[in-house]
This record gives C-alpha cells, sequence and structure tokens, in this order.
C-alpha cells in the first residue's frame, strides 16, 4: 500500500495519451460504433418496446418509457464502455502487444501504469455516454442543463468500472476467462439495475441485491438529474461510486504486481 | 581513493545476488562487476539464469538477496532514476503494433519526458543511425524481423543511455541483418556506451564482449575475456575425430590427452595436440578428423556440458 502510493505518479498521463494517440489514429472506428447503438437503442425501444408500455411512475410522477429509460442507457454504456477497456483491450495490450513491458522499461512503474489505463478506462466510458447523452438531448429526452451535470458523474462511475475491469484482468489466465464476469456481472447489472423497469418491480430478496449493485447507484443519480429529484441517498451513491473506484484501482494495481513483478 | 574510483567507474555491481521464484533458485549467490564503457557479455544454456539476471537489472524484479546496484544505484531503491538512464533491448517483439515506426520512437520517447521537436529530432537520428529512416511511416506488421529489431535497438537509445541493456539482440536473425546489428552494437561501444548482453551465439560474444561471463544453473561457472577463456580452458586449437571406436579413447589416454566424448565424436584439447595431429590423423583416417581452431563454443560446451536442458 505504501509503494502503490509512494510509485503513483503524474507519469500515468503518458500512458493516457499514448492510448489517446492509438484512438485518434484509429477514430473512425472507435468513433462510429459508440454512436450508433443509442441510436439503436432509442429505435428499437421509442418504437418498438415504447409503443406497448405507455408511462412509467417514477416518485409517484407519471413520465414516459423513453425518457425513464434514456438515463439508464447512458449509465449502461459508460458500465459497458469502462468495463471492455480494462478487460479485453487491456488484456491485449498486457498480454499479446506486451505494451506494458515496453512501457516498464521507462521510468514509468507499474503503478502509473495501471493507473493510467484505468483512467483512460474512465475516458472511454465518458465518450460512450457523451455520445449517448448528445442523441438523448437531441431526441428532447435529456435537458443540456442535466447532461452537463452527468458529465463528472460519467467520468468517476467510469473509474469505477474500469477498476473493476482491472481487477479481472489482473486475476484471469486467458483472454476467454472474461465471460465470467460478464456474464456474472455486467449482464445482471444490464438487466437488473433499474434500466429498463423500476427495482420496485422485482421480488422483494431481488430488489436488495439490485440495490447493491455499482449500475442501480449510477441509473440512479442519472435518473435523478434527468427528474430533477436530486435528493440525499443519491449523494450516498455517488460516495457509494468514489469508495468502488478508489478500492478498485489499489486492488488492482495491488493484484497486477503480484502478477507481473513476483 | 582507490575504492571510491572504481566504484565510479562500475556501471553495475552485483554481490551475492538471488533471485528465487518459489523453490526454484533462478540466479544463486552471482557476483560480478561492470566496467563503464565496456561491453560485458551473458552466456549460459536456456534456464542459466540470464533473463532473469537481466531483468533484475532493469528493475523489472526485485531480487531476493544479495546487492544489486546499477549507475551506483540500488535496484530496490531507485528504480525510476535506473530506468531513466538506461536502455533496455528485450528478447520478445514488444514494438507498438498500434502504432507506426517514427510514433513508436516518439511515444516511447515521451516515457522520458522528451517531447514536441526534440522528440521529432532524436527519433528521425535514430532511425538514420539503425537504417529504418524510409520505413518510417510503414505499420510494425510491414517490417522484417532484422528491421523489427533494429528498431527496438533505435528505441532503446531515445534517452541516451549510459547503460544498454540486449537480451539476445540477434537470436533469429538472417546473416545480414546480425552483421549490421553488431556493426552498430560495435559504433555505439566505440561511442562509449556500455553494454550489457546475453546471446547464444559464441561468435557474437567473441566479437563483441570485452568480459563475459558462463553461467549454468542460476551460478556463474567462470569469467573472463573471451581469448583468455579459450586459451585457458582449450588451447589454441582443437581436434575432432569423427568415431565410436574404443581404441581411439585407448590412444588418447595413452598419450594423456584430455577429451571429451559423446556416441560420434571425440573432442581433444590441449597443448598437445598440434605435435600429435599428423599421428592421428594417419591413424584414425584423414577423413574422420579435424584441426581447427578452439572457438568460445569450446569453451562453453566444455563447461556447460553437451546434454539438452530442459525449459
Amino acid at each position: 500500500m505504501k509503494t502503490i502510493l509512494k510509485n503513483i505518479s503524474w507519469r500515468s498521463w503518458r500512458v493516457w495519451q499514448r492510448n489517446f494517440d492509438v484512438y485518434k489514429a484509429t477514430w473512425k472506428v472507435n468513433f462510429i460504433p459508440p454512436l450508433l447503438e443509442p441510436l439503436l437503442y432509442l429505435l428499437a425501444f421509442g418504437f418498438g418496446f415504447g409503443n406497448l408500455i405507455q408511462n412509467v411512475t417514477y416518485e409517484g410522477q407519471a413520465v414516459t418509457y423513453l425518457k425513464f429509460l434514456a438515463p439508464g442507457l447512458v449509465a449502461s454504456a459508460i458500465m459497458n464502455h469502462g468495463f471492455f477497456e480494462t478487460t479485453y483491450a487491456s488484456f491485449v495490450r498486457m498480454y499479446f502487444q506486451k505494451t506494458y513491458d515496453a512501457i516498464l522499461s521507462t521510468p514509468l512503474m507499474l503503478e502509473d501504469v495501471i493507473l493510467g489505463e484505468i483512467i483512460w478506462g474512465a475516458t472511454k466510458a465518458l465518450l460512450a455516454g457523451s455520445f449517448m447523452l448528445v442523441i438523448a438531448c437531441l431526441w428532447g429526452l435529456i435537458s443540456w442543463t442535466a447532461a452537463l451535470m452527468m458529465l463528472p458523474i460519467a467520468f468517476l462511475a467510469g473509474m469505477a468500472f474500469s477498476g473493476m475491469g482491472m481487477c479481472f484482468t489482473a486475476v484471469v489466465k486467458n483472454i476467454e476467462m472474461f465471460n465470467f464476469p460478464v456474464f456474472l456481472l455486467i449482464t445482471p447489472m444490464f438487466l437488473f439495475s433499474s434500466v429498463f423497469f423500476p427495482i420496485e418491480s422485482l421480488p422483494r430478496w431481488t430488489q436488495y441485491v439490485a440495490q447493491a449493485m455499482p449500475l442501480t447507484f449510477l441509473v440512479s443519480v442519472l435518473r435523478a438529474l434527468v427528474m430533477g429529484h436530486f435528493y440525499q441517498p443519491h449523494i450516498i451513491q455517488i460516495v457509494g461510486l468514489l469508495a468502488i473506484a478508489v478500492i478498485c484501482t489499489f486492488l488492482s494495481i495491488f493484484l497486477m504486481k503480484k502478477k507481473l513483478l513476483k | 581513493m582507490g575504492i571510491m574510483k572504481n566504484s565510479e567507474e562500475n556501471i553495475i555491481h552485483a554481490k551475492g545476488l538471488s533471485k528465487a521464484f518459489g523453490d526454484v533458485q533462478a540466479v544463486d549467490q552471482i557476483d560480478f562487476t561492470v566496467k563503464k564503457q565496456s561491453c560485458f557479455g551473458f552466456l549460459g544454456p536456456n534456464g542459466a539464469g540470464k533473463t532473469t539476471t537481466i531483468r533484475m537489472i532493469s528493475c523489472f524484479l526485485e531480487p531476493s538477496d544479495g546487492v544489486l546496484e546499477v549507475l551506483g544505484k540500488n535496484v530496490k531503491e531507485s528504480p525510476r532514476y535506473i530506468k531513466e538512464r538506461i536502455g533496455i533491448c528485450p528478447q520478445e517483439d514488444n514494438l507498438d503494433p498500434d502504432l507506426t515506426v517514427e510514433n513508436n520512437l516518439r511515444v516511447f520517447a515521451r516515457y522520458f519526458d522528451i517531447v514536441g521537436k526534440e522528440a521529432n529530432l532524436r527519433s528521425e537520428e535514430l532511425l538514420h543511425f539503425m537504417g529504418l529512416f524510409s520505413k518510417r511511416k510503414a505499420t510494425i506488421e510491414e517490417l522484417s524481423g532484422g528491421m523489427k529489431r533494429r528498431l527496438i535497438i533505435a528505441r532503446s537509445l531515445l534517452n541516451r543511455p549510459k547503460l544498454l541493456v540486449l537480451d539476445e539482440p540477434t537470436t533469429g536473425l538472417d546473416p545480414q541483418s546480425r552483421h549490421q546489428i553488431w556493426e552498430k552494437l560495435q559504433q555505439l561501444k566505440n561511442e562509449g556506451t556500455t553494454i550489457l548482453l546475453t546471446t547464444h551465439y559464441m561468435e557474437e560474444a567473441a566479437r563483441l564482449c570485452d568480459q563475459l561471463v558462463i553461467m549454468d544453473q542460476g551460478k556463474i561457472v567462470v569469467e573472463g575475456e573471451p581469448k583468455a577463456l579459450i586459451e585457458q580452458h582449450i588451447g589454441s586449437s582443437i581436434v575432432e575425430i569423427e568415431s565410436d571406436q574404443e581404441d581411439v579413447e585407448i590412444y588418447l589416454k595413452a598419450h594423456g590427452l584430455e577429451f571429451e566424448r559423446n556416441p560420434t565424436h571425440f573432442f581433444i584439447y590441449g597443448r598437445a595436440i598440434m605435435s600429435l595431429w599428423p599421428e592421428i590423423s594417419q591413424k584414425f583416417g584423414e577423413k574422420f578428423c579435424v584441426l581447427r581452431m578452439a572457438t568460445l563454443e569450446d569453451v562453453f560446451l566444455k563447461l556447460t556440458g553437451r546434454a539438452l536442458r530442459e525449459s
């Protein structure tokens, strides 16, 4: 813990810059899918599914299904892009491309590399969330002011999900093993964290599990900002995301050091 | 006074250096010193502990025991200081496949805080030096094995290292590429860079190294200058007899010659062989006998044995 703190430095920024350079070089590939994704979701749920459900009750207030759904989709984009960047993409860099090895032969320490990767994952999450937000704003589902307030939350949540991803990257033996966290963690969160329906409609015991999911925190905070119903519990949820981000960052660095520098 | 001066001229100083991975003692209590502006070689069969030693010098792995100082600093205490001032060429290609040749250099220079114009100038200079300037826009995939090696060496020179560490720099390369790399390393050495290398090619070690050690099973078996080692352990010449007959062995023993035997050949060392050569080639057939110059490879095989290594 002490050495981790000692070795973390601003040089993490160099790792972020490396990833950003690669991102810029292949921007067409990086840009278009996350931009299309929200459109597809909104089309499917807006015109397809949305016609079956007229209104949803939120805080005793009736809202259209699309308005209910929009912040949930922003949240799941943040989770997916943050988590996938530090799992599959980081694993490829670490294991197949030996990028970490190369960086470690410079003044950077492993702590810098891992922190830089997690911040980069959070950046990708922020970008994906922003694309979704722009579409949702243009669609009239979210106000521009609410969207702006969501950006720092998006980055913070990105740190939390990227940090979680990096913990798995530090322990898996091969890339196929990521199927476990994806099917056991990411998919259940996507389905049960009130992205698509209020948690209250679940059986009671499932509600308790759903309430503890990090994605539930994020959806709840973003939805509160959209609806203008921001209360104290939401602050606790933000603190929760912050705690996950900090703990997972340290834990992943600790696990990585054990894996790579033994 | 003398000690002070010595420690200043020592680029690497290791004493009782050890590294264990669980129960496996990869490096076992080795001592060595690399002097400024010299080329120091690590030889040894696979699994001897060469790469582990290099990884400790490069601050990738912490020693489990002993002292290791690079550029006068302890590797455990000052890894960042050391890494900032040395160049590392790893055994496996770890160029960045997501970036072009020139961007590989620029991005790498940035890790050393070499940015902007300075990074461009330094990259260009090294691309010229390594004969890669015409390939600067190419992707890594488009490079041949020799070009990739040269690019890795160029990359390791970005920070003008005081010490260049090369782990098998020419493994798997064609003779042209190998000679080209030797030429460049020779040039760097002449310019005053201290070089540390591991290799499986004895010719490479004999050509480049001022001083070398042969490692086996985590220990240093022998240390010295290439020529002196050959002279000391083999002599100037060696005779090979292609034979599996007992009478050869009886003859060699009768003449008190030092030899080694494998299922198909006898290898005979020592100063006496020059005078006995005419007799030997007569007796066992000119076709089956060879007299040749002794090489470092003979020393290597004599000291580490001819058996294959599991690794």
